[in-house]
């Protein structure tokens, strides 16, 4: 009998251990990921996470890894579940595949590199993982992707009507009038955490923080950079409008090859002195 | 055991009675007091607006930032006083809630609502403006609103202080109080709140100003008016 208490006792105190043991955290938070087909395991990733990324996002995800100090942009705090380059509307969550791009593309212009050397399973699971740290994940879904239809041609009247809606829109007033990210309210521009941040400068840069083709430029002005003083525009411009702002955009950018840039450098050479700078007027009522 | 089902049943009896005369009671009575403070309050300093002439041209003299508004006598206005424990009565709220960006201010500096409320956020300007609420709880967004840009229809899920923020114009700077309640009040420029129509009851009120942060009080609502004055202690930068 005290022989069966003995045995009873300790399996009951090996049980004990083996629940203290697992790492049962990430565990109940885990919300899964879901990628081509791929299946995120948050455990999985955790070790690779521990691994590729705790440097600079930090144990706690919180974006207070040991080399964030000397990181900036800071990297990102998976806590707050706020992200910037989404297919989604402003102010919900990203998919998984928003996840799993930024983290195949990198981010141009900062110390996040691209991590298509990770095989495609390590990359989902690592989406996995980052949902574990914020609650967000568990009580909210995901937005909608937003729909992006087919580009139309790119002419002289869509860059000319993309630019008076740069004018309009004022975008001007944080990129600046030609597009280097010296607008008048540029050196003001924080992030939601107080760092100071910059503008896209269209003139010098050619791809964006989140990708490089003109979707993806339709795409950011579409949903914002949440997190970031860059808004939504969904509630402003109708899809025709969008587009036609992605083609004067293209326009500002010297070092892209653009149809839209070819047609905007003919009309100026046929205009002289009859363009309108941009947001002279506006500034001065 | 047919003794204790009878008991039961009375009693099940008494409490439903009880929850229906709450209900039924009468609008009940007002909260009201003075919110004042003590010590030296930051200074206000006046927004240069130099970046949008529009607006400059607008404010003349420049209006002052607005963290800590006072008034004579040591008054501060848009206090937030609501009911933060003991509140059963609510009723959700249906009316919107109207916010204005007019003159590169916001207008009120501080819109108070309740928990899924409508709010509506307009534009008066004939430049663009983004609108930036950074929540913690709630989910936060950012719209860029155009002159002429229709209003934002919107509303907040969880209670929370909601700090509201323009990018292109870095002065403008707001609150949006989200509650669980529909008793609170807002100091006016004498710094006099009111909080109307609370049943009788104990409760307690918390008192939130946007840089001196909140102070609670234990309030027992009897007659038609109940007197709960608050003093903060200003902290100077």
């Amino acid at each position: 009998m005290a022989l069966t208490k003995k045995i009873t006792r300790s399996l009951m105190l090996a049980a004990f251990g083996v629940a203290l043991a697992t790492p049962s955290v990430a565990l109940a938070q885990d919300t899964g990921a879901s990628v081509n087909g791929l299946t995120g395991n948050a455990e999985a990733g955790k070790r690779d996470y521990r691994r590729w990324c705790v440097g600079c996002h930090g144990n706690e995800g919180n974006g207070e890894g040991e080399n964030a100090p000397y990181v900036d942009p800071r990297p990102r705090d998976f806590t707050e579940a706020l992200f910037r380059w989404r297919s989604t509307p402003t102010g919900t969550l990203p998919t998984d595949q928003d996840l799993y791009d930024t983290i195949t593309r990198g981010v141009v212009d900062t110390l996040m590199p691209t991590w298509r050397p990770l095989t495609p399973q390590t990359r989902v699971d690592l989406v996995a993982y980052i949902k574990t740290f914020s609650p967000k994940w568990q009580t909210q879904k995901a937005g909608t992707p937003i729909t992006i239809p087919p580009e139309p041609q790119q002419t002289i009247d869509s860059v000319l009507h993309g630019r008076q809606l740069f004018d309009q829109m004022q975008c001007w007033k944080c990129h600046g009038p030609e597009g280097r990210g010296d607008g008048p309210s540029a050196i003001t521009l924080t992030d939601d955490k107080g760092e100071p941040l910059r503008p896209y400068n269209f003139h010098d840069g050619t791809r964006f923080r989140c990708g490089e083709t003109n979707q993806d430029l339709y795409k950011i002005f579409m949903t914002g950079l949440d997190g970031s003083p860059m808004p939504s525009f969904a509630d402003s411009l109708k899809p025709q409008d969008a587009w036609d702002l992605v083609h004067f955009l293209r326009t500002l950018q010297p070092n892209v090859q653009s149809e839209s840039r070819n047609v905007w450098l003919e009309y100026v050479k046929t205009h002289q002195g009859q363009i309108k700078p941009i947001g002279v007027e506006s500034a001065g009522q | 055991m047919r003794m204790k089902f009878f008991i039961f049943l009375g009693v099940f009896g008494l409490a439903s009675s009880a929850m229906l005369v709450t209900a039924a009671l009468p609008a009940g009575g007002t909260i009201t007091g003075k919110v004042t403070f003590t010590g030296t309050p930051p200074k206000m300093r006046p927004i240069d607006m130099a970046k949008e002439p529009y607006c400059q041209k607008l404010h003349n003299p420049p209006i002052k930032t607005q963290d800590v508004e006072s008034g004579p006598g040591d008054t501060l206005e848009d206090v937030v006083v609501y009911i933060s424990v003991g509140d059963q009565a609510s009723t959700p709220a249906s009316t919107p809630v109207r916010y204005d960006q007019k003159g590169c201010q916001y207008v009120p500096h501080v819109a108070v609502m309740e928990t899924n409320q409508p709010l509506q956020i307009y534009t008066n300007d004939p430049l663009a403006h983004n609108i930036h609420p950074l929540p913690k709880q709630n989910a936060e967004w950012n719209k860029s609103q155009p002159p002429g840009a229709p209003p934002i229809d919107t509303k907040w899920e969880k209670p929370e202080f909601i700090p509201v923020k323009c990018n292109i114009h870095p002065w403008m700077h707001g609150y949006f109080v989200v509650l669980k309640t529909s008793h609170y009040g807002v100091s006016g420029a004498d710094g006099t709140y009111q909080i109307k129509n609370v049943p009788p009851g104990k409760y307690t009120l918390t008192a939130w100003q946007e840089h001196m942060g909140t102070q609670t009080q234990e309030v027992t609502v009897s007659g038609a008016e109940t007197k709960a004055n608050f003093t903060f202690k200003a902290l100077p930068y």
